[in-house]
């Protein structure tokens, strides 16, 4: 399967990998995507008082396309609103990427991911209004 | 992509003999003469051009027998396994139709026969596709339960083309003779690899491959056995050529080919496994060095040849991205047309991700300890970099039970 030139450069240099403290105030965490399909991507983002996303992290299991695609929205987000972050679309990843069908879900994954961590973390702000924590990972034991 | 060249600018390693291997210089060599001044068609009777081509055939089929214990005259040239399988399965079927109109198979049997078992049942047989045991090898007793008294023919590979594994000819043969049927066996993975002797073996047809054992693609074998006669019906008609069972020209110089392959094979596989086997090892212990991997299908009944492991938490598309200076398999969903994670792995009962994460090494008769010590840099940088991306390691790491995980499905 030939790739993308973009692709290929997320992959050989994905940005901003790695891991926030998922029990900060000022993190979301979004964890999308199943290992039986083959991809779960974990997004985390770093909220400033000023309700603008300061820092994105991401750890994603799955293809290349999945890799890159995750990767990508942590760059798009930084530096966003809440609000303007939520209005990423996948068709933007995918042509940004230049996805072809067949990996058209790598997108729709990331665009979950984006709408996941903020979710999380605007229950984190507001518990009261009892918040939806998407797809984070529920320990049964824990 | 039209060139085989890496950014690295060498070509990659090639550890993907299981999908098909260069022809031996040897081979190719012995091939030549039949493309240009031997070119007669050996069914010609009337002159000296057709005699040579028929003396070429009639030296190959010795040679393919020979490497199998059978007789030269068992010997039907096909155009490959895949064609043998199909003649094999339906021609059996379409014979013994009066007889009966039920046959049995495995799951994790190659699409050439798993798709002439479907025509089949388009036609109004009836299928029973038998699951291996979780070390990849038929339940004899299951086998002995599922034969009723309509069967007819069933169907096992010898040497599995994913995990390598051997089935025991023996007694699933003695098994179907007890019971009067007819015993096909797929051979393309084993012929030339592991040793087989129809004098000995209860086997009716085997499928034969030449492109696995170096030699060149587009010609093949079926075995028919001759005592006791096993009777099957032709499935290309036309000028009646091997017996009636598979008309169209002889393709001289792919025969050649074949018969070149097989006498190298007979005279040299007890040294290449030798040698095989030592690189399998050496590779085999090298990726034991990383925790969570796995080898799939029983080490001990299996090619030497053949090594399949899964990484776990690492996405097999990914891991082949990462290993594009080796050229490999993975039983992963994207390398194939399909989403689906390897059926031959499923049928296992390994785990969706474990399916998802495997990868196929197959070694041959050029490979080296530099190549595998070179494969081994690649693969655990591979595996060192995809981990650190990947958020199930971080989780096992943590101690968290990834089935205990409630995921969100898409």
């Amino acid at each position: 399967m030939a790739y993308s030139d973009k692709v290929i450069d997320h992959y050989d240099n994905p940005r901003n990998v790695g891991s926030f403290d998922k029990e900060d105030a000022n993190v979301g965490t979004g964890m999308v995507g199943a290992p039986a399909c083959g991809d779960v991507m974990r997004l985390q983002i770093k909220v400033g008082a000023d309700g603008v996303i300061e820092e994105a992290r991401f750890k994603t299991y799955g293809c290349g396309s999945a890799i890159a695609s995750s990767s990508l929205v942590t760059e798009w987000v930084k530096g966003k609103t809440l609000d303007e972050a939520l209005e990423i679309k996948n068709a933007e990843i995918a042509n940004e990427l230049a996805l072809p069908p067949v990996k058209i879900h790598c997108s729709v994954l990331a665009e979950d991911a984006i709408r996941a961590a903020i979710d999380d973390y605007r229950s984190k702000q507001a518990p009261a209004e009892g918040g939806y924590a998407a797809c984070t990972p529920q320990p049964a034991t824990a | 992509m039209g060139s085989t060249a890496t950014t690295s600018g060498r070509r990659p390693i090639y550890l993907d003999y299981s999908a098909t291997t260069p022809v031996d210089p040897r081979v190719a060599a012995k091939m030549w003469p039949y493309l240009t001044e031997s070119f007669g068609n050996p069914a010609s009777r009337s002159h000296a051009y057709g005699w040579e081509a028929e003396e070429a055939v009639e030296n190959a089929r010795a040679e393919v027998a020979a490497l199998i214990g059978a007789d030269p005259r068992e010997i039907v040239f096909t155009s490959g396994a895949t064609e043998s399988d199909n003649l094999a399965i339906k021609g059996a079927a379409h014979f013994h139709k009066g007889r009966g109109r039920h046959l049995i198979t495995m799951t994790t049997e190659h699409k050439a026969v798993l798709d002439s078992m479907r025509q089949l049942e388009r036609e109004g047989f009836e299928v029973s596709y038998l699951p291996p045991r979780p070390d990849g090898l038929l339940d004899l007793e299951l086998l002995a339960k599922t034969l009723r008294p309509d069967t007819i023919l069933v169907s096992v590979m010898h040497v599995n083309n994913e995990i390598g594994v051997i089935q025991d000819l023996e007694a699933i043969g003695t098994l179907c003779r007890r019971h009067g049927v007819l015993f096909h066996v797929d051979a393309a993975q084993s012929a030339g690899k592991t040793p087989i002797d129809l004098a000995t073996l209860p086997v009716d047809l085997m499928a034969l491959s030449a492109h696995k054992i170096y030699g060149p693609k587009g010609i093949g074998a079926l075995y028919v056995r001759r005592k006791p006669r096993t009777r099957i019906a032709a499935e290309i008609h036309g000028g009646g050529h091997e017996g009636g069972l598979r008309s169209g020209t002889l393709a001289t110089h792919q025969i050649a080919g074949l018969g070149e392959a097989y006498r190298l094979a007979r005279l040299e596989m007890a040294m290449d496994n030798a040698r095989i086997g030592k690189l399998r090892d050496r590779l085999l212990a090298g990726l034991m060095v990383h925790d969570e991997v796995y080898v799939n299908g029983d080490l001990a009944r299996r090619v030497p040849h053949n090594l399949n492991v899964s990484f776990n938490f690492v996405e097999g598309e990914s891991l082949m991205m990462a290993m594009k200076d080796i050229a490999v398999s993975s039983g992963s969903a994207c390398t194939s047309a399909s989403l689906e994670p390897s059926y031959v792995l499923r049928a296992l009962g390994r785990s969706d991700e474990l399916a998802h994460s495997s990868i196929r090494f197959s070694l041959g008769r050029f490979t080296t300890d530099a190549d595998i010590d070179a494969a081994l840099a690649v693969i655990g940088g591979a595996i060192e970099k995809l981990r650190a991306l990947s958020p199930l390691w971080e989780m096992h790491q943590e101690g968290i039970d990834l089935a205990s995980v409630k995921w969100a499905a898409h």
